[in-house]
């Protein structure tokens, strides 16, 4: 059986809102008998945007990560909803809107933060991934359809393809230690959850301070090189992808006609190493 | 009797029999004929020939002859007219042209003949139906918005949803261009923005206004209270209560006052719609009464206008650029782009959703390089990465000259260009070396202006003066928040000659992002709502440069030559004078001319019928505003709003409107027309929109059209304003008016609600704009400006300058005053007055305050009226049931102030206090505070005007100084605050 799943690329998400605004314009104010409840106007966060920014200025960038319903394979909420959560065969985790009342519990269920409360009905809610919606055969649920870049897309495919994407595309999970076994895979976590190293290398030439370009910069921990690169032409480099585990690394600077220079930092969040100068 | 006047009394026998059988198949129509029971005469003017029809309870009965006490009357001079204008397809010119000469006439009062002339019309469009059923009782509708065109579902008269329009297979493919070896095409459909998915919630807000109200302490007879307004609160009245209050008024301003009295202004942004914008039917009602406009600055361009004009022409682009085939040749030809002060990410571009996002999703593909050169790492940059420069605000300038200084210096420029296709440049270049002032304009003097180490910009130098570069100056060519600032001028002007020095419209080196410049088909004529819809106004809008043509409609022109200057509106009503230049975007000169209120001969405005509630949220110092409003130089304020917002709750009556989905329009996705020709060039595919009547008006709401029109026929000025059209029959006009005729049947669109405009195969795609500049061939891009008088040597040849060419010293500063110290005629470095160089100022204010245009509203639209885009995290944060605006400052200024994320904090100065959200980022330079303008909400913790606002109103704080003293432009982002934890008690400023 086909079962429908969610690819979110974080490079390519720039906070836009759509995703998140879709899914209001859908649930809020409207029953889908079956399938959910009406949302709340406000507060609910069935598909929640994080923002993560990296470094200092001026060496940062910033990536949002959109956190659905995972509808997870073995999803603990399911456990938690004691019959009033079911797990389609299609793969889509449903909350029973009558079922479910008064389940508070389910909220602390959801190692994701997915599900929320809502007050006046008494009620935990969360994303259906549209499940009313592709049920009469919409191919995607409204997040997807109005996301403008192709952050959001889907896969109705059997676990096997699903198996073969995910090899393919180089897919991730998110809090994969969880164990929860996703139907949302991820691309470019490395944006959300890793560190970098930046700076900048210049060096005086003929009385002025200018970019060094094409230096040679090494990053090497406990020894050994893990990691090459060039400056560019305003002597920027920049290693990406680093555990933020206070580890300690060394950056050695090499450029012809000037003396190398090493440099020790320590990574327990992205670090800007500011201007190094040959 | 003549073969004309047998076939009208034919036709005139057959009419009743058209009505009962109309009514018979269409139920709505039935509905229409029981409405009322009266008398109504059709006739020739000399009597010869008439019938008369009696409506009574939804039956048309009539008889031959002349009744001596009909309801309504319609004449026509002869028989042959008659016929014409009766035909159910009539031909509009004619229709206009018989009004016009007198030929036919509609004495008596308005409303009875209205409603029969309507009716007879509506005979025609009863059996159109519209909107696609999508089974279980839901209907598929079609809208349209500043954010994208979208279906709208609706079941039992309530909108279940609004989503972007996926094109189906009937709809045309949208273009492919080919670069570098590989080929692009956009998505078949269109995107929308964050404030249009958010519609729903705006529709169904709890702030919209249900019906009309009177302010408790308002009298009109009696005491008005104007200290109160603002302060005290509402109660309900009837439509009837309010109109005829509303009409009295205007009738006692024009008795006691004279012309001049009635000010009307709007906000610069409606509900999209060209029936509905306010450059039409606004436009339309009060130009048949006569009022003072409230004149529009160029806010989004203003140092284009007011500079870079004076070195390239396009004032009809408002000093803005032309952008035809530049995406094409961006991607085929061109190495880098720098965005400079551009977040076309924030702000789409311009109405065009997320168009622009998808194609510049294609730059990594095609190697092209980026640079960012804004003060806050924008969300261009953030989507995109690229090398970001961070100048302190308003010092861009310091680093243009330095990168011309380093260009000239390591000759890095086209000299051949420079020699040919510009005039000046030695004298500029003589100025950035040093020998005017003895300062050489180099990297390192620039470092101490901007912040920027000299190093970064020498390398920025040396790698645009090698590589084919485009330049984006805002997030459409011709905007930037650097443009809104007392350097913005300035800033623009040196832009230009940046890329004059580098070659403007060689291949590969031109202006934009990816943005504009899509090869979508120009040659389609739709027109764009500042053609001014049905306005009729030739003077006012762009009307008269096709539409008013295309669309024949009886021309209006406003007979009060008097208006106030936006910016000056407080000075206006509070001091009773004020003095400005004049907003010209026709002719460069036009500028030049000096503007003082009151006009010779006219009232000082006593009446303010205001249009929305957004001043508060987009002008200048704007507790200047709230006080106005206090001022017992006005007798009398009439809000006409969809929401209770802003200064709307600053009326004596409140006039409520509906949304634009409760009510007809048409218009086009993204075209804006007039100051941005062809401002659709930013979409993948043109889509023209029938926008349904979705829903019924909610509670008494009504559509503009209708509350204009009641005030128009109590007046007498009904039938000048509708035409005996209805809103839908206006909508069937202004397709009428366009290419889509040709294209599409008006049946078909109507059920379906848009049709995609085909582009054009690739031979036929338009020129690169410049390019013919370039080569000094004639202007060969398709537009109509400069008009022909302002070329030099020979039509069409040449820029809007006086030598035709790239000026870098500008022959129309010279002429106008060579010894202005605010804009000498070669650029030069003049720092901002608030500033990095206000050293006095500094020391109580040391943050330079930024507030571009917002990512998550468009302008007060979206934001406030508790829809859901106030949870959007990023644009207004909740906070203790509240939710506060957002202001960004640096992880060492907040850790200088102990100010920690989401802590409420005071953004303040001399001239106001606004309590926001704190957001503890690192994309904002430190010394900088970033805020967005533009909220809808202003709630004063204390007595309005002189107490802080938590609703939002960022431009509380800024200068009313002008951006420089010959002008009518704003300088939002010259402006000194500092930040401070709040402690909630503070309730005077």
């Amino acid at each position: 059986m086909k079962k429908w799943h969610m690819i979110i690329d974080v490079e390519k998400c720039e906070d836009c809102n759509n995703c998140f605004l879709a899914c209001k314009d859908e649930f809020v104010g409207n029953e889908w008998t079956g399938y959910s409840a009406p949302q709340p106007l406000h507060d609910h966060r069935w598909i929640n945007i994080h923002r993560k920014e990296r470094g200092a200025f001026p060496y940062v960038d910033v990536a949002y990560l959109p956190i659905p319903c995972m509808h997870c394979k073995e999803a603990p909420c399911i456990e938690a909803g004691k019959g009033a959560v079911i797990r389609r065969p299609d793969g889509i985790v449903i909350i029973d809107p009558e079922k479910a009342k008064g389940n508070a519990e389910l909220i602390a269920s959801c190692p994701y933060n997915a599900i929320f409360w809502n007050e006046e009905l008494a009620l935990p809610q969360k994303c259906t991934f549209c499940a009313h919606l592709l049920d009469k055969g919409w191919e995607m649920p409204r997040c997807v359809h109005s996301c403008p870049t192709g952050a959001l897309r889907v896969e109705h495919v059997e676990d096997a393809k699903m198996e073969r994407i995910a090899a393919e595309e180089s897919l991730e999970i998110l809090y994969g230690e969880l164990g929860s076994r996703p139907n949302v895979y991820y691309k470019n976590l490395f944006r959300f959850e890793k560190c970098f190293i930046a700076g900048s290398v210049d060096a005086i030439k003929n009385d002025v301070v200018d970019c060094v370009e094409g230096a040679r910069v090494l990053l090497s921990k406990d020894g050994a090189t893990i990691a090459e690169t060039t400056t560019d032409n305003y002597g920027d480099f920049r290693f990406d992808g680093l555990t933020g585990d206070g580890s300690s690394y060394a950056v050695v600077v090499e450029s012809d006609g000037y003396e190398a220079k090493t440099l020790t930092v320590v990574v327990s969040d992205s670090v800007n190493m500011g201007n190094i100068r040959l | 009797m003549t073969d004309a006047k047998k076939r009208l009394s034919e036709q005139l026998l057959g009419l009743e029999q058209l009505l009962n059988d109309t009514a018979a198949k269409h139920p709505h129509f039935a509905k229409r004929l029981q409405e009322r029971n009266m008398i109504a005469q059709i006739k020739l003017r000399d009597d010869s020939l008439g019938r008369y029809y009696i409506f009574k309870d939804g039956q048309v009965a009539s008889e031959s002859g002349i009744h001596p006490d009909a309801d309504a009357m319609v004449w026509f001079d002869n028989a042959e007219t008659a016929l014409a204008i009766l035909k159910s397809d009539r031909n509009q010119l004619e229709y206009i042209s018989a009004i016009k000469s007198f030929q036919m006439g509609m004495p008596g009062p308005d409303e009875p003949k209205l409603w029969f002339w309507e009716t007879l019309g509506m005979m025609v469009t009863a059996p159109i139906t519209y909107g696609t059923d999508m089974g279980d009782g839901v209907t598929r509708y079609t809208s349209n918005t500043n954010g994208g065109p979208v279906f709208v579902y609706v079941k039992e008269d309530k909108i279940l949803r609004i989503t972007p329009i996926y094109f189906d297979e009937e709809d045309a493919d949208p273009w492919v261009i080919e670069a570098k070896g590989k080929k692009y095409s956009p998505p078949k459909k269109a995107t929308v923005d964050s404030y249009t998915q958010a519609w729903k919630s705006m529709v169904y807000s709890k702030e919209r206004l249900l019906y009309p109200m009177r302010r408790v302490d308002f009298d009109p007879n009696g005491d008005r209270n104007p200290q109160n307004r603002g302060i005290s609160g509402y109660e309900r009245i009837s439509w009837e209560e309010a109109l005829d209050l509303v009409t009295s008024e205007i009738r006692r301003m024009k008795r006691d006052h004279g012309p001049g009295a009635i000010l009307n202004g709007s906000g610069s942004h409606h509900t999209w719609g060209y029936l509905g914008y306010w450059l039409s039917l606004r436009l339309r009602f009060f130009n048949q009464i006569g009022f003072t406009p409230v004149d529009h600055n160029p806010d989004s361009w203003e140092g284009w206008f007011w500079g870079a004009s004076h070195h390239w022409g396009q004032i009809m682009r408002r000093g803005g650029g032309e952008t035809y085939g530049t995406l094409e040749d961006c991607m085929k030809n061109c190495e880098m782009i720098v965005f400079w002060s551009s977040d076309p990410e924030a702000t789409s571009g311009l109405y065009s959703a997320h168009e622009g996002t998808i194609r510049r999703q294609w730059l990594n593909d095609l190697g092209i390089k980026v640079v960012h050169i804004d003060p806050y790492y924008n969300h261009t940059a953030a989507y995109l990465g690229g090398k970001w420069i961070a100048p302190k605000v308003g010092t861009d300038v310091a680093m243009i000259l330095a990168i011309a200084y380093t260009w000239i210096k390591e000759d890095l420029y086209d000299k051949k260009y420079v020699a040919d296709r510009t005039v000046g440049f030695e004298k500029w270049q003589s100025y950035i070396l040093g020998e005017v002032d003895g300062i050489e304009k180099t990297p390192e003097w620039q470092e101490a202006e901007t912040g920027v180490p000299a190093k970064t910009v020498r390398a920025l130098a040396r790698e645009w003066g090698t590589k084919k570069t485009y330049l984006s100056p805002g997030g459409i060519v011709g905007f930037g928040g650097a443009c809104r600032a007392s350097t913005g001028p300035d800033w623009a002007r040196g832009l230009v000659m940046l890329m004059a020095m580098q070659g403007l419209g060689k291949p590969g080196i031109n202006l934009g992002s990816l943005q504009q410049g899509a090869p979508v088909d120009t040659r389609f004529y739709i027109p764009g709502y500042s053609e001014g819809g049905f306005s009729g106004d030739i003077n006012a809008t762009a009307n008269a440069v096709n539409l008013y043509q295309r669309m024949p409609q009886l021309a209006s022109e406003n007979t009060v030559r008097q208006m106030i200057p936006r910016l000056k509106l407080p000075e206006a009503i509070m001091e009773g004078k004020c003095e400005t230049n004049f907003t010209d975007s026709k002719v460069l000169e036009g500028q030049f001319f000096e503007y003082k209120y009151p006009a010779p001969g006219h009232s000082p405005v006593k009446m303010y019928y205001k249009y929305g509630g957004s001043h508060f949220g987009t002008m200048t110092d704007t507790n200047r505003y709230v006080k106005m409003y206090q001022s017992d130089n006005l007798e009398f304020v009439v809000n006409q709003s969809i929401w209770m917002e802003g200064e709307t709750k600053f009326a004596d009556i409140i006039l409520p409107a509906c949304t634009s989905f409760e009510r007809w329009d048409f218009s086009e996705f993204a075209n804006c027309g007039g100051y941005i020709h062809q401002c659709y060039t930013q979409v993948n595919s043109r889509v023209a929109v029938l926008q349904h009547k979705c829903i019924e008006p909610l509670g008494e709401s009504r559509s503009d059209f209708q509350i204009f029109y009641e005030i128009a026929k109590r007046l007498g000025y009904g039938f000048n304003f509708s035409e005996g059209s209805t809103e839908f029959d206006w909508c069937k006009r202004l397709f009428d008016g366009t290419d889509l005729p040709k294209a599409v049947q008006w049946e078909d669109f109507c059920k379906k609600g848009y049709y995609v405009v085909p582009p054009l195969p690739e031979n036929r795609r338009d020129p690169v704009s410049y390019n013919w500049f370039a080569e000094d061939r004639a202007k060969d891009t398709p537009e109509m400006f400069p008009m022909p008088g302002d070329y030099t040597e020979e039509f069409p040849k040449g820029l809007q300058t006086q030598s035709g060419k790239l000026e870098f010293e500008s022959s129309s500063l010279k002429r106008y005053n060579p010894d202005d110290p605010e804009r000498p005629p070669i650029l030069t470095y003049i720092p901002s007055w608030e500033g990095p160089h206000s050293t006095d100022l500094l020391k109580k204010y040391p943050m330079q305050l930024v507030s571009p245009h917002p990512r998550f509203s468009f302008h007060t639209m979206g934001d406030g009226k508790d829809s859901t885009i106030n949870d959007v995290k990023d644009h207004r944060v909740l906070i203790d049931g509240h939710y506060y605006w957002i202001a960004r400052v640096n992880p060492e200024d907040a850790a200088a102030r102990g100010i920690k994320e989401n802590d409420l904090i005071k953004v303040y100065n001399d001239r106001g206090a606004v309590i926001c959200a704190a957001q503890v980022s690192a994309r904002i330079r430190p010394g900088v505070v970033h805020s967005y303008e533009s909220c809808a909400i202003y709630e004063p913790v204390g007595k309005p005007g002189e107490s802080p606002d938590r609703g939002g109103c960022i431009n509380n704080l800024t200068p009313s100084r002008m951006i420089i003293k010959k002008s009518h432009g704003m300088a939002v982002n010259s402006c000194l605050v500092d930040v401070a934890k709040w402690d909630g008690k503070e309730t005077v400023l």
